[in-house]
């Protein structure tokens, strides 16, 4: 039951004109009784936006006059909310607020003050300077934090005013930089805070903190609020260790916070040491701190979904970057079945990410068991997830795929639909193994009806003409709406027939010259065209070549872990706990405006331990075997021959080809800013491919998320 | 940080816009009410449109929103939006939507005060309600005269308690409750038990107390590191984490391993901990599902309990999941009552006492419709509600509970204990 107030009856529309009489009523009004109940409507429908209270402007002030703190209250909240759209009006409000700064009551002056500082009108910003000056300086603590955001406030509005605001310690940036020598702990992390929200948006402000600024900030941590100390804590990231012991002794120092029980707190802190650990040489003094993260974040599962999902999404990053953590704690992810469904999704993505060879039981059951559940998405990704756990782990992968076929036998559209998709994979990962399956598979051709299913139906059918028995009418009735399919099904089955017609010539040769003369005469899609007539030559100049090409041997798909590049993950890890960490994706590309974290050099950073110097160490290693055995035409050759297996290994799936190109033809301009042979990164000769394989539904660009290499 | 805070009620209407930077404009509540209220695809807590992001909570009937630009620290969001609600209940005795038209000047006020610039302040339920009350008139007399006071303590290192607190008789009362968390195979293999236990703390005591507390744990925080941790001494526990209310001397904790505060004065969350290991489940269940042909399921459900006999548990329920397509259910059971609930698609059996080694049964068939459309029934997992007082699941106890006030009075000490059933699911 909500007692109290019993306003309710305040919230309701009103007209300004009634309004307007209410509160100019000359009636008897004890204790201005009329006046508050007249000023709650108003209240109220400020917020039903559709009624414009500005008219009342006038009135409003006039109620300022009384004393009473409520009422008082009020029509500040009016002006802050109207000041901006009548700054002439607002005018006759700024006597008050500026006499109320002289009140003798500490909440009151504060209280003008922050009022004051809120309203977005010139003449407002140029009165708030001299007396935040004083109150910069007031006697009481209260007012002094007030004061101290009311300077960050300031320079929201106007940067060059804080800017030009003095000179030799009297400016407002250097007033608040003297806070934070004051003796009340609230006073310094908002002064600290007001500063860090300065430097977000400055060029011209440096945020450095050294290591005795750091180590004193770091002593009053215990005596600020929770929010204080998250505050403390972001400042931390502006401290650049100058040397190892330094950065292991403020490690240690912060780590208590992590048992703090507000989260902000604890994954600011989980932040810190993940960043000072950059800094860090001895692995032993590491693997203690990363023992002491994976507790803490455990028990964020116990707070409510919304930090649960956070908590879950900086594992995923916390994993990449320091596998030490979490290790031990797969049953932890297992989920419940009253879950939200985000929440659910993210666990999944982390038991794919722990799974390994000792657990893939355990794992396989629970996989099994998500794939029963109701939400079709979570259903899908979970089917999803045990053939990637197939490519993942290679031991696993003939349990890996019972469990597959298991579903498949549910007959449930959807699912069957899916395992047919990843079976496809695990062809392509372990060629001309398992093909004992092939018949379940063809067994389910009727319940194909998306096309990437039936894409990768019709691929397995091509890719295996010989063995299955009847594979031209299989092919034959997927011919039978060829007009009427997407691209993606049409090219998939363009180059099944060519397939099945160089493998079984006889059975293939009444087909081809139809679904040639379909793809090159009947359609409008160029990629479709192109690739009908780059058949129809390579058959009709030289037949053997055709067979090589076509059928010829293709490198197997290899799945790494699922893996941020370099970059993103290094500067990921500088965010732990921001919004940035829920899209897994870089800052700038979310967040236009926000300030980008680098790793600061010191003598101190472990360079060869960070991500991005690792990644180029290992190209830098495989341009010098490279130049060893070949010369540079020779590397060329054998990207041509890429291109060719590259055009080749995606005729079978159209959707996966452009972004195989794009990631193929990304990743070589990367290195090349970093002087290195342009095509080093892409995995030496072999031709390794970055796909992504099912397009994470929120997340604009294949790079993160639910990434494979294939 | 955070550029405003937005209530909603369920139909999308605006109950409360306060925003704190010049950024938050006012056609952002209907962004919201278009992109998140309206649009049953949102999936997440999170959405971030251009250069704005939705951050929002849902609780009782109400949204809870805060809008942020740029690149915000989101546990910081979150936590604040979660200590809004939990200010908002102990304000007003719940926070849903009749709370909030009922209060929303009050509301507004309280907005203005943990919030600066968009800066969480302080928000101690304590401190704010020195001068923000839902009687108006109060705050007015005594704000002139206490102001300095208030100010004090929102900003000092004991920010979560007055100075001036005094109690004839001094108490002390202490809650150790444990959710037990259970995840259990078709198989009967325990994939998952762990405890997430809390203990709440009820504190009458007077002036500023310093009280120490322990307890019977052996904590696993450095894992390897110890050499205590080899083997858990015996009638100790080990506990995974803890976490603590922000009263706790946490540097103290690290060193000493002591916990040691001043409490807030009345009730409040001392502290959270884990444990996984040699977690003590009350209760076994043997479920039996069949499934025979397409129109009945047989049910047998044996639950036994696995504590002493002097004890019992109360409000035992057992949610037994029902195929969709569920017509009718005939139930018998050896203790309490068994109902069917068709809207929710289970059998409920109640028992209402429990004692400690008993063994109930509940036996149904449940006759279904043949549907043109066979699904498969994805057979959700069997659940279970419980409390079982006297019982904690991790074996914890608590050891001491001392005292220290300057004036050195005697204080009297009560200690419960609880064991409830989290999120306790057997599949089948």
């Amino acid at each position: 039951m909500s007692t109290g107030g019993g306003d309710a009856r305040f919230f309701a529309r009103g007209k300004v004109a009634e309004l307007r009489t209410e509160l100019q009523s000359d009636k008897k009004d004890k204790n201005h009784v009329r006046k508050k109940i007249a000023l709650k409507k108003i209240v109220a429908n400020m917020t039903m936006s559709n009624n414009d209270m500005a008219a009342l402007f006038p009135d409003v002030i006039q109620c300022m006059m009384i004393p009473q703190l409520e009422i008082k209250k009020m029509c500040f909240l009016f002006l802050v909310n109207y000041g901006r759209q009548k700054p002439e009006m607002a005018q006759h409000a700024l006597p008050i607020l500026i006499s109320d700064m002289d009140d003798i009551n500490p909440l009151v002056r504060a209280l003008a003050l922050r009022t004051l500082s809120y309203i977005h009108v010139k003449e407002f910003v140029q009165a708030t300077v001299i007396p935040l000056r004083k109150l910069l300086r007031d006697n009481d603590p209260y007012v002094r934090k007030t004061a101290a955001f009311c300077v960050a406030k300031l320079y929201d509005h106007d940067r060059e005013l804080v800017e030009n605001s003095g000179t030799n310690g009297n400016g407002l940036i250097d007033m608040l930089n003297g806070l934070l020598k004051d003796d009340n702990p609230t006073v310094v992390s908002s002064a600290l805070v007001a500063l860090m929200d300065i430097w977000e948006r400055s060029d011209t402000i440096k945020l450095t903190i050294d290591h005795a600024n750091a180590s004193k900030i770091v002593q009053i941590l215990p005596d600020c609020s929770e929010w204080g100390q998250t505050y403390i804590l972001e400042a931390l990231m502006s401290y650049v260790p100058q040397d190892v012991t330094e950065a292991m002794i403020m490690a240690e120092r912060i780590s208590p916070r992590l048992q703090h029980s507000n989260s902000a707190v604890v994954l600011t802190c989980i932040r810190v040491i993940l960043y000072l650990m950059n800094y860090i040489a001895d692995q032993k003094e590491i693997s203690a701190l990363c023992r002491k993260l994976s507790p803490p974040l455990v028990t964020l599962l116990a707070k409510g979904p919304e930090v649960q999902y956070l908590a879950l999404r900086n594992a995923l990053l916390i994993l990449q970057r320091r596998p030490e953590v979490l290790r031990n704690d797969i049953r932890v992810f297992f989920c419940k079945y009253n879950d939200p469904i985000y929440v659910k999704v993210t666990k999944l993505e982390l038991i794919f990410m722990l799974a390994n060879e000792s657990n893939i039981e355990e794992v396989l059951t629970e996989l099994r068991e998500y794939a029963t559940e109701i939400d079709v998405h979570f259903v899908r990704k979970s089917v999803r997830a045990i053939g990637k756990l197939a490519i993942k782990i290679e031991p696993a992968a003939k349990k890996c795929i019972t469990t597959l076929l298991e579903l498949v036998a549910t007959k449930v559209s959807y699912i069957v639909q899916e395992a047919t998709v990843v079976i496809r994979n695990i062809f392509r990962k372990y060629p001309n193994q398992y093909e004992s399956i092939i018949s379940t598979l063809c067994e389910n051709l009727d319940s194909l009806d998306e096309p990437e299913a039936k894409a990768a139906m019709i691929w397995v059918i091509g890719q295996y003409a010989d063995r299955i028995e009847n594979s031209d009418v299989l092919l034959e009735d997927f011919l039978y709406s060829f007009q009427d399919e997407p691209v993606e099904v049409q090219l998939a089955l363009l180059t099944a027939t060519v397939k099945l017609f160089i493998q079984r010539p006889t059975k293939g040769q009444d087909l081809v010259p139809k679904v040639l003369k379909w793809a090159t005469e009947d359609t409008d899609n160029p990629d479709l065209r192109d690739r009908g007539y780059m058949y129809w030559r390579l058959l009709s100049a030289d037949p053997q070549a055709a067979k090589k090409i076509v059928m010829g041997e293709k490198p197997p798909i290899t799945a790494e872990a699922e893996k941020l590049d370099p970059h993103t993950l290094e500067e990921m890890c500088l965010n732990v706990g921001t919004l940035a960490t829920v899209y897994l994706k870089p800052v700038n590309q979310v967040f236009r405006t926000a300030r980008a974290k680098k790793l600061q050099d010191s003598p101190a950073l472990q360079r060869h331990q960070l991500p991005t110097v690792i990644a180029e160490q290992r190209s830098r290693e495989l341009l010098e075997s490279m130049s060893a055995q070949a010369q540079v035409d020779q590397a060329q050759m054998q990207v041509q021959q890429q291109q060719q297996q590259l055009q080749s290994a995606v005729v079978s799936n159209n959707a996966l080809a452009s972004d195989m190109a794009d990631d193929f033809f990304s990743t070589p301009m990367v290195a090349a800013g970093d002087n290195l042979n342009p095509f080093a990164p892409v995995g030496g000769g072999t031709g390794q491919y970055v796909v992504s394989q099912n397009a994470p539904q929120q997340l604009y660009q294949p790079a993160q998320g639910d990434l494979l290499l294939l | 940080m955070i550029s405003g805070v937005l209530l909603f009620n369920q139909k999308g209407e605006n109950l409360i816009f306060r925003q704190f930077r010049n950024d938050c404009r006012p056609r952002l509540s209907d962004v919201f009410r278009i992109q998140v209220i309206s649009n049953a695809q949102v999936r997440s807590p999170i959405l971030t449109l251009g250069s704005t992001t939705f951050s929002h909570v849902k609780h009782e009937n109400i949204y809870v929103v805060a809008v942020t630009k740029s690149n915000a620290n989101a546990a910081l969001v979150f936590e604040f939006l979660y200590r809004l609600i939990t200010l908002g209940k102990s304000y007003f005795g719940k926070f849903d939507e009749e709370a909030v038209k009922n209060n929303f000047v009050l509301i507004y006020e309280l907005l203005d005060e943990i919030l600066d610039f968009g800066y969480p302040q302080n928000t101690e339920t304590d401190t704010l309600k020195m001068y923000i009350t839902t009687e108006g008139v109060k705050s007015e007399r005594n704000v002139v005269e206490d102001s300095t006071k208030i100010t004090m303590q929102a900003t000092g290192a004991l920010s979560w308690r007055r100075a001036d607190v005094k109690y004839r008789k001094n108490e002390a009362f202490v809650d150790v409750i444990e959710d037990v968390n259970l995840l259990m195979s078709a198989g009967g293999t325990v994939l998952r038990a762990d405890v997430s236990g809390q203990i709440i703390m009820r504190a009458y005591l007077s002036g500023t107390p310093e009280c120490k507390f322990g307890l019977n744990d052996r904590l696993l925080l450095d894992g390897a590191g110890k050499a205590s941790t080899t083997r858990a001494a015996a009638g100790s526990v080990t506990l995974e984490d803890c976490q603590f209310h922000q009263c706790v001397k946490l540097g103290k904790f690290d060193t000493d391993r002591i916990i040691s505060f001043v409490p807030p004065d009345g009730e409040f969350e001392l502290m959270r901990y884990r444990s996984t290991e040699n977690v003590n489940l009350p209760f076994r269940v043997h479920a039996i599902v069949n499934e025979i042909g397409k129109t009945k399921v047989e049910y047998q459900v044996a639950v036994r309990a696995n504590y002493g006999t002097k004890l019992f548990a109360t409000n035992v329920v057992v949610r037994v999941p029902t195929p969709l397509n569920t017509a009718n259910i005939s139930t018998r059971t050896s203790q309490g009552k068994a109902k069917y609930e068709p809207s929710e698609n289970h059998i409920v059996w109640k028992i209402p006492r429990f004692t400690g080694q008993a063994e109930y049964v509940l036996s149904a068939d449940a006759q279904l419709t043949s549907m043109t459309n066979q699904k498969a029934w994805s057979r959700p997992p069997l659940s279970m509600s419980f409390s079982l007082l006297m019982f904690t699941s991790s074996g914890l106890l608590v050891r001491y509970l001392k005292v220290f006030e300057k004036s050195n009075y005697s204080s009297v000490k009560w200690v419960r204990y609880m064991t409830r059933a989290g999120s306790y699911e057997i599949r089948f």
